[in-house]
């Protein structure tokens, strides 16, 4: 094992963990602000992805059709928060995973239909193909380093725009008070539907950037919803801060797991048992973490209420 | 009591349903039909588990899967091991006996069920839903990538298991195995329900803190209530792989978790026959609406969102009135 290789498999984690990051960081925005859990974040992310796939094709650019897949998810999220999810607000957990596991349904299907049955191919755009070399023997895929610049490129503009911005302060308001915030003459339906697209977009745009180095198919967002749910209870669930550990957490392991452990298990068992045996475990060390995580602190790593 | 009257009524007619329709299968000779009341059973009696922990716990477990798969994969294992004459392991032989593989996989079920409920029940509300689909996945990871029994193919059942003096191959004789189990299973449902521990458990769920009040641990409760949901979905998963004869990741997958929340849904939460009544329907809406378009689960979802918007007593909460379990 090179040194090389080492390090390109951990920024390969560090690169899933951060289009972990955007996944999850819409979700855990929703749960903190409107109490919601939302199933269907996982359609978004195939939504942008199928939008942009489509957009690039047309226009024979990726980056007009990374903003279609953008402009797209939030659409989508805008007009299924003032349909469907507004009604779910006051509702149990158990009628917000039904609901929203029906809009999964619903979306697949419409997708399935628009978009036809079978995966579309979207390709790296020009300018990001090849790979440069980091300097000690690493080279590294230039697409997959634009993706890590983009994950911290947006952390930083949530956490500004969390922080820093009056649209923030109401966000993070409505986490800690909503009737108040109501009282205080702030519309909190249209701050939920602005949160709500807001969290899509962010779906979207992962799954744009993620078409590229997988097949654009239905289906294609629930892996990764399930992930992003991991990665916010691992996090704490309402925690951007959370989320962002935790989708580190969770990219470097996973990736390190599926590279590190059939090698180690390759020094005492022959070869093809070892990849079976470390492969079968790799798959199932991010919930182990999981669990762990839950058995110390079953808020998570960075509660987010107190 | 009106309703409870009447909702007594729809579970007789429920009963009678599941049994007379393959019954005229039967006498007609459409095994096509015995086949889907089969599964309809199966399904109902997996949801009769996780509507144990549902609906009279108010535990929303969205990895209920794990469990079906798990029966699944005892009766799949057992059976491969028996059909090739080899040890599972240690020396232990596979065997092509129901019972048997019925009685190891309530046994793993509930073991599997106490482990997660365990570490799951520290928490509650949404982290308790995405904890149990976690640790679903888990499981649903370990098949698809263990190589030893099939991986992502699944594992075929060559010959259906044994039950003694019943020919398990005739369908038929199956569905009236099935069938028993099923009205077994919701006697087991009802009797729970009625008992002293369905009340604590009931309580528990309506007021845990007053519950704790009156000396009931909602801790110990709950887990005996999910461990005993684990091991009816596991056998009802063991029956399944017994039906199809074949296991596979699928059984293990969030989607058959999903599909088993949307069957208690369907037909009501905490009703006696409410699994029954959605088994049904979401067999129906496949196998009718699957005929006619291939986008069916768009329908459905539209079907399934419509009741959790406006009719949220299901499908036996439309004609018996309001639930009456809060």
């Amino acid at each position: 094992m090179s040194f090389a290789l080492f390090a390109e498999q951990l920024l390969n984690g560090v690169q899933f963990g951060l289009m972990l990051f955007l996944m999850a960081a819409g979700l855990t925005l929703v749960f903190g602000v409107m109490g919601l859990i939302n199933l269907a974040h996982g359609s978004l992310y195939m939504i942008g992805a199928f939008f942009c796939a489509a957009a690039a094709a047309a226009t024979g650019n990726f980056w007009l059709g990374l903003i279609a897949g953008l402009a797209a998810a939030a659409a989508a999220g805008a007009i299924i928060e003032v349909v469907v999810i507004r009604r779910l607000y006051a509702r149990g957990h158990l009628d917000q995973v039904l609901a929203t596991f029906a809009l999964i349904l619903i979306l697949s299907e419409a997708v399935r239909m628009v978009f036809g049955p079978f995966p579309l191919y979207l390709s790296v755009p020009p300018e990001l193909r090849g790979s440069v070399n980091l300097g000690g023997g690493v080279s590294y895929s230039l697409y997959r380093l634009a993706l890590i610049g983009f994950g911290i490129a947006t952390a930083i503009g949530l956490w500004v725009l969390i922080a820093r911005t009056r649209l923030g302060i109401r966000i993070r308001a409505g986490e800690s008070d909503r009737e108040m915030i109501a009282a205080l003459g702030v519309n909190i339906k249209a701050l939920y539907t602005v949160v709500f697209a807001l969290g899509a977009a962010l779906a979207g745009m992962a799954g744009a950037l993620v078409g590229a180095i997988q097949s654009v198919q239905v289906g294609m967002g629930e892996p990764v919803l399930i992930l992003a749910f991991v990665v916010i209870v691992i996090g704490g669930i309402g925690s951007i801060k959370g989320a962002l550990v935790g989708a580190l957490l969770v990219g470097v392991i996973d990736t390190m797991g599926r590279f590190l452990l059939p090698r180690f298990f390759s020094l005492f068992l022959d070869t093809s048992q070892a990849m079976g045996v470390g492969a079968a475990l790799a798959s199932m060390l991010i919930y182990v973490l999981m669990a762990l995580v839950l058995v110390l602190r079953p808020k998570g790593l960075f509660p987010a209420h107190g | 009591m009106a309703d409870a009257r009447r909702e007594t009524i729809v579970n007789i007619v429920l009963a009678v349903a599941l049994f007379v329709v393959p019954a005229v299968a039967y006498v007609i000779d459409e095994p096509f039909f015995i086949t889907l009341a089969t599964r309809v059973a199966i399904l109902a009696l997996a949801g009769v588990g996780l509507n144990l922990a549902l609906g009279l716990g108010g535990m929303v477990s969205f990895g209920h899967a794990a469990f079906f798969g798990l029966g699944g994969y005892v009766a799949g294992v057992l059976a491969h091991h028996a059909f090739s004459g080899t040890p599972v392991f240690w020396g232990i032989p596979g065997t092509n006996q129901m019972i048997i593989i019925w009685i190891v996989a309530i046994v793993l079920s509930g073991m599997l069920a106490a482990i997660i409920g365990a570490l799951s029940l520290r928490t509650s509300g949404i982290f308790f839903i995405m904890i149990t689909l976690a640790f679903a996945q888990m499981l649903f990871f370990f098949t698809l990538s263990w190589p030893a029994y099939g991986g992502e193919d699944g594992l075929p059942i060559f010959v259906r298991n044994q039950f003694p003096g019943l020919n398990t191959m005739r369908i038929w004789e199956l569905f009236l195995l099935s069938y028993a189990v099923l009205m077994i299973a919701i006697l087991l449902f009802r009797m729970v329900r009625n008992a002293r521990f369905g009340a604590a458990l009931m309580a528990i769920r309506q007021n845990p803190d007053r519950a704790a009040a009156l000396g009931i641990s909602p801790f110990g409760v709950k887990l005996a209530a999910f461990a005993l949901s684990g091991m009816i979905t596991g056998l009802a998963g063991a029956m399944m792989a017994d039906l199809t004869r074949f296991v596979s990741p699928a059984m293990l997958a969030w989607q058959m978790s999903g599909e088993l929340i949307v069957i208690i849904i369907l037909g009501g939460v905490g009703r006696l026959f409410g699994p029954v009544a959605g088994a049904g329907i979401l067999v129906a809406f496949e196998v009718f609406f699957g005929g006619i378009t291939e986008h069916w689960q768009f329908w459905l979802g539209l079907v399934l969102l419509g009741v959790v918007l406006f009719a949220r007593g299901g499908l036996i909460g439309l004609i018996a009135g309001r639930d009456r379990h809060g």
